[in-house]
């Protein structure tokens, strides 16, 4: 039975409120997205999991006109990085699709939404960032 | 670093060749970069060839139509800079003494359109969160932040390299363009109009490289390669050329390119007061502001203004991409890097006519791509 699948699992979570799924070096305290079993930054094994903050604020952005290679949702779509406040910047779909009506450091809040259907019928979805307050 | 020179260059031209196999174009530059160094079969010990698509022993098959085989044959795969990985690993067995004279070179032909990476796993693509221009869009933006750079300023750097582009026969695109034309070119990711980009396409280059001394009475005069270094990203920035899906909030992470560009000039013994003309990583024009900053040309947030003093023109204090840059060769991946330094062997032997940058004595080539990988050549006469 068709049905909505994530894009990849293990990235986020879904539902009401949704989180993405990282983690946390006990040692250098770095975060990481998507989880780690060893820490990029310091090396260190044993990274802690932990859910990141689903709110932000915009730190670059644009959007993409035409479908690369392998993408099958709809076009124009955003993409950008939105700052945690774990101290972490996230590449990341956007919900808005005109880079003129973003703003630097506006709040950003995380949204899951389709990117397409696929063979077997099932709405495929990722994570996506969207303005807070945004339909 | 001493001990290696440049005894011969050879390029097929960049642009796109139906019926031209990777093969024919490699075979097109490596033979008159041995005939350019008076070396022919035996005369030397090990080829390394740069190539990202080229597929399973490209090297081997350019040499095999060459007759020219039975030495060790490596490719070399580092993205935008095979070329210049192929260098570094040259010059560091000559440096050893493990050869005299290596043949260096790098073919490509790119598939057309968008390229598809083989460095993304298939969900990245299917997320849309692999679309290359994206990426390159996205530094552009940050250094509109961090630099005042405009699109008014990419337009210029796409009008000046055009300029110098259009007296070289191996560039693809031989005709300049207005900054108007630049802006009425449809956007691809904002701020990035097409015709800010380069076009992936075809061609090959090489380069004979050899021990210091041994073949000092042959003309043209060999160029000394003073310094050939590669170096792949420390993890931190979020728009690296790693392209991670994450990075932290520290903005002082070098980056890849500063890394290579600062152990160039320690192997070297120069900075980036003594060059006299550079060619730079040009993929979009942003990129080619981002290395300005990067390599030290200028101070960090002042490529726009480095732009607008005209130094970087021909002409200028240090001219940049006098070959017209990628935006008017195209890119090759494997054959980009050497392109660049054929271009600069021959700005230091004084044979590029309407675009030679007058009197350059240093040199500097700087390819960076995918991996993270950096390159930096560093050649003087």
């Amino acid at each position: 039975m068709a049905g909505r699948v994530m894009v990849r699992d293990g990235l986020f979570t879904d539902g009401d409120a949704p989180a993405l799924l990282g983690s946390r070096c006990p040692a250098c305290e770095a975060h990481h997205f998507p989880r780690h079993d060893t820490c990029p930054y310091c090396a260190a094994d044993g990274p802690l999991p932990t859910l990141l903050s689903s709110t932000g604020s915009l730190w670059a952005w644009t959007a993409v006109t035409a479908a690369p290679p392998g993408y099958r949702g709809p076009v124009p779509y955003g993409m950008g990085v939105v700052e945690l406040p774990e101290g972490i910047r996230v590449i990341t779909h956007l919900t808005v699709s005109d880079p003129g009506a973003q703003a630097l450091g506006q709040a950003m809040e995380l949204r899951v939404v389709p990117l397409h259907t696929d063979t077997d019928g099932n709405e495929v979805v990722t994570y996506s960032f969207a303005p807070v307050d945004a339909p | 670093m001493k001990g290696a020179v440049i005894a011969g260059v050879g390029m097929h031209p960049f642009g796109r060749f139906e019926g031209v196999s990777t093969t024919d174009m490699g075979v097109h530059a490596v033979r008159a970069a041995l005939r350019e160094a008076g070396v022919a079969k035996g005369g030397f010990q090990a080829a390394f060839c740069g190539t990202a698509y080229g597929g399973v022993a490209t090297g081997h098959k350019v040499l095999s139509r060459l007759g020219l085989t039975g030495m060790p044959i490596v490719d070399v795969e580092a993205g935008c800079a095979s070329g210049g990985a192929a260098l570094m690993l040259a010059a560091g067995a000559i440096r050893a003494g493990q050869y005299d004279t290596v043949l260096v070179f790098g073919v490509e032909k790119m598939p057309r359109g968008i390229i598809r990476s083989s460095f993304f796993e298939p969900w990245q693509e299917e997320a849309g969160l692999a679309a290359t221009p994206s990426f390159f869009a996205l530094r552009a933006q940050r250094l509109t932040v961090t630099s005042g750079v405009t699109k008014e300023h990419l337009a210029r750097v796409v009008v000046k390299n055009r300029r110098h582009g259009a007296s070289n026969a191996d560039a693809m695109y031989q005709k300049e363009i207005s900054a108007e034309e630049v802006l009425a070119s449809r956007v691809v990711c904002e701020p990035l109009h097409l015709f800010m980009l380069c076009s992936p396409n075809e061609g090959a280059a090489a380069v004979v490289l050899t021990r210091e001394g041994r073949r000092a009475e042959v003309t043209p005069a060999p160029v000394t390669l003073a310094g050939a270094v590669l170096r792949s990203h420390l993890p931190g920035s979020v728009l690296s050329e790693s392209t991670p899906l994450s990075g932290l909030t520290d903005d002082d992470v070098p980056s890849p390119t500063t890394l290579a560009a600062t152990a160039a000039f320690e192997e070297a013994d120069l900075g980036p007061g003594d060059l006299d003309v550079v060619e730079c990583q040009d993929t979009d024009a942003a990129r080619e502001l981002m290395s300005y900053e990067e390599i030290g040309l200028c101070d960090p947030g002042g490529s726009a203004e480095f732009l607008d003093s005209g130094a970087t023109s021909l002409g200028g204090r240090l001219p940049v991409n006098p070959s017209g840059g990628l935006l008017s060769k195209g890119e090759p991946l494997g054959a980009s890097a050497l392109g660049q330094v054929v271009e600069l062997v021959r700005q230091l032997r004084g044979e590029c006519g309407p675009r030679q940058v007058e009197g350059a004595r240093v040199a500097l080539s700087h390819t960076v791509g995918r991996g993270a990988n950096a390159g930096v050549v560093i050649l003087t006469r």
